[in-house]
């Protein structure tokens, strides 16, 4: 875990100001019993990319589906592009739910449809026309690297590409907010890799906002210390001691949010799970 | 401790109740709202309609049959085997052709619709969906019900009609009687009121196949025994209800239009 000693932020810009693209206040949820969440509060900046730490188990997921109303909280409110979402009706969150994108944890493609329909599940239910639908599925996939798999039904398809296909589904429609759950999750080390390359790659190119849910802190930390290089089509490291601004970090317990700052104040935590959780 | 586990089942079927109408509530709603995604209906059409066909043609006919020789075999101790027609023709066209082939799309069709929308809600494809912006109960269970609807009402049509031919084919070649003498007994003595009762049933009917099974699917829980779990559910529930209903538009229609 050598990337935990970088510890001196500088040069990165840090989050545009303006209104929170998500913000939670003092969000509970609960299924039947007791509450998975308790309490929680944070927000997503323009611009900004959260992310969310903690073992399996404490909920982060749960968030995530909070955030796009896709569960409601018991306490609190959730905001969503500057709207109160929490007791929205159903109809009419789907035209905010549009405007974000979301990647799920298996990945979620729609078994029965290819490769093609599911990436353009989107823009065939907005009546978009096939010849622009095709250009811009054959793009998304150009981003992530799958354009061979065009044709292809995902049960053809491994896990790590099946992720890759997600990502180019959530990102089809240009989206103002992007989340990730658990985007490596049981994968091998080099599709891990390509994984945050590609989350790099959006946050730095296109600098949409995003809030990705992990337990693996190499990932968390490789999102802190690369950046993407257009001239050389890869992500590269930051120089020494240099970390991304704009990549900041939630830990979830228990479902009660325990920190909630920047690489360098994670990593001088005092926390005990925090600590714990570090080594 | 007797009495708890009583209470709480009790709650749990009124929640059932109520969830489900609303569920059914708003999947009806949606028919006469936009966005309606014709496409979903016409597929769905397809696999209900054409892919029900061949069940629904040999079951009727081979119920016609069986009707034909059960009431040959009675109606020959009155000397009355020239009413044949005229039985088999009102069984098949009030009761047997929609109850039967109700229950036949409903284990074809109810438990498809579980174990697919079930296998969905589990593997996440509905929250997907819900976070592409795009409504599975406009996209999935509207197009389901209205699709259900139209085809078991041409299902029924369809199974009446083989029924009959059924019942005429033993007629003629098992019992050795005239086939003309069996069309003209059956069509002399069908009314409107018959017809009317064959047709309404199956309206209703399909509307209780394809929102019990979609109901099911879209509140499986637990993984792949909860998916199973959810397609017995829909098709033992939307069986007995079938049965039940029919029990209800016979006794309010018979009142309503005495032949």
């Amino acid at each position: 875990m050598s990337q935990a000693t970088v510890s001196v932020p500088k040069l990165s810009p840090p989050p545009p100001e303006g209104a929170a693209v998500v913000a939670l206040h003092n969000v509970a949820v609960g299924f039947d019993g007791p509450p998975v969440i308790e309490n929680v509060s944070f927000s997503v900046a323009p611009g900004e990319t959260r992310i969310l730490l903690g073992p399996a188990g404490v909920g982060k997921s749960v968030l995530l589906k909070l955030i796009l109303g896709l569960l409601r909280p018991l306490e609190g409110s959730v905001e969503l592009f500057g709207e109160d979402i929490s007791h929205m009706p159903e109809e009419k969150l789907f035209s905010l739910r549009a405007r974000a994108g979301m990647v799920f944890q298996e990945g979620a493609l729609f078994d029965s449809l290819t490769v093609r329909d599911n990436v353009a599940y989107q823009l065939v239910q907005e009546g978009v026309r096939d010849e622009e639908i095709d250009a811009r599925v054959h793009d998304a996939l150009g981003f992530v690297g799958l354009e061979q798999t065009f044709d292809f039904y995902p049960s053809s398809l491994s896990g790590g590409m099946r992720r890759r296909v997600a990502i180019a589904r959530a990102l089809i429609n240009q989206p103002e907010l992007i989340l990730y759950d658990s985007p490596t999750g049981g994968l091998d080390p080099v599709t891990c890799e390509t994984i945050i390359e590609l989350i790099v790659k959006q946050r730095d190119v296109r600098a949409t906002p995003s809030l990705l849910v992990t337990h693996r802190l190499q990932d968390a930390f490789t999102l802190c210390t690369y950046r993407y290089s257009s001239e050389q089509g890869r992500m590269i490291p930051l120089p020494e001691g240099q970390i991304n601004r704009n990549t900041t970090f939630l830990m979830l317990e228990e479902g009660h949010l325990i920190f909630d700052g920047s690489l360098h104040e994670l990593t001088h935590s005092t926390n005990a799970f925090v600590r714990e959780f570090l080594e | 401790m007797a009495i708890q586990t009583i209470e709480r089942t009790a709650k749990q079927v009124v929640l059932t109740v109520q969830e489900y109408s609303l569920f059914s509530w708003r999947a009806f709603m949606n028919l006469f709202r936009p966005p309606i995604y014709w496409t979903d209906f016409l597929t769905q059409s397809d696999i209900v309609g054409v892919g029900s066909l061949p069940i629904v043609i040999l079951s009727g006919f081979f119920t016609g049959g069986v009707l034909s020789l059960q009431s040959s075999a009675t109606l020959s101790e009155f000397g009355a085997t020239a009413v044949t027609g005229q039985f088999v023709s009102l069984t098949m066209i009030r009761e047997l052709g929609a109850v039967l082939t109700g229950i036949m799309v409903s284990g074809r069709n109810a438990s498809s619709m579980a174990s697919e929308l079930g296998s969905m809600v589990v593997t996440e494809q509905i929250d997907a969906m819900r976070a592409l912006g795009v409504d599975p109960m406009r996209k999935l269970v509207t197009p389901r019900i209205f699709a259900t609807i139209t085809m078991l009402l041409l299902l029924t049509i369809v199974a009446d009609a083989f029924g009959i031919m059924g019942g005429a084919a033993v007629t003629v070649v098992l019992n050795h009687q005239n086939g003309t003498q069996y069309f003209n007994n059956a069509y002399e003595h069908l009314t409107y009121s018959d017809i009317i009762q064959g047709l309404i049933k199956p309206l209703v009917f399909g509307y209780i196949i394809a929102s019990i099974g979609c109901f099911y699917g879209m509140r499986t829980t637990g993984g792949t025994e909860g998916v199973g779990r959810s397609t017995i559910s829909a098709v033992v529930n939307s069986s007995v209800l079938i049965i039940f209903v029919d029990f209800l538009i016979t006794h309010i229609l018979l009142s309503l239009l005495p032949s």
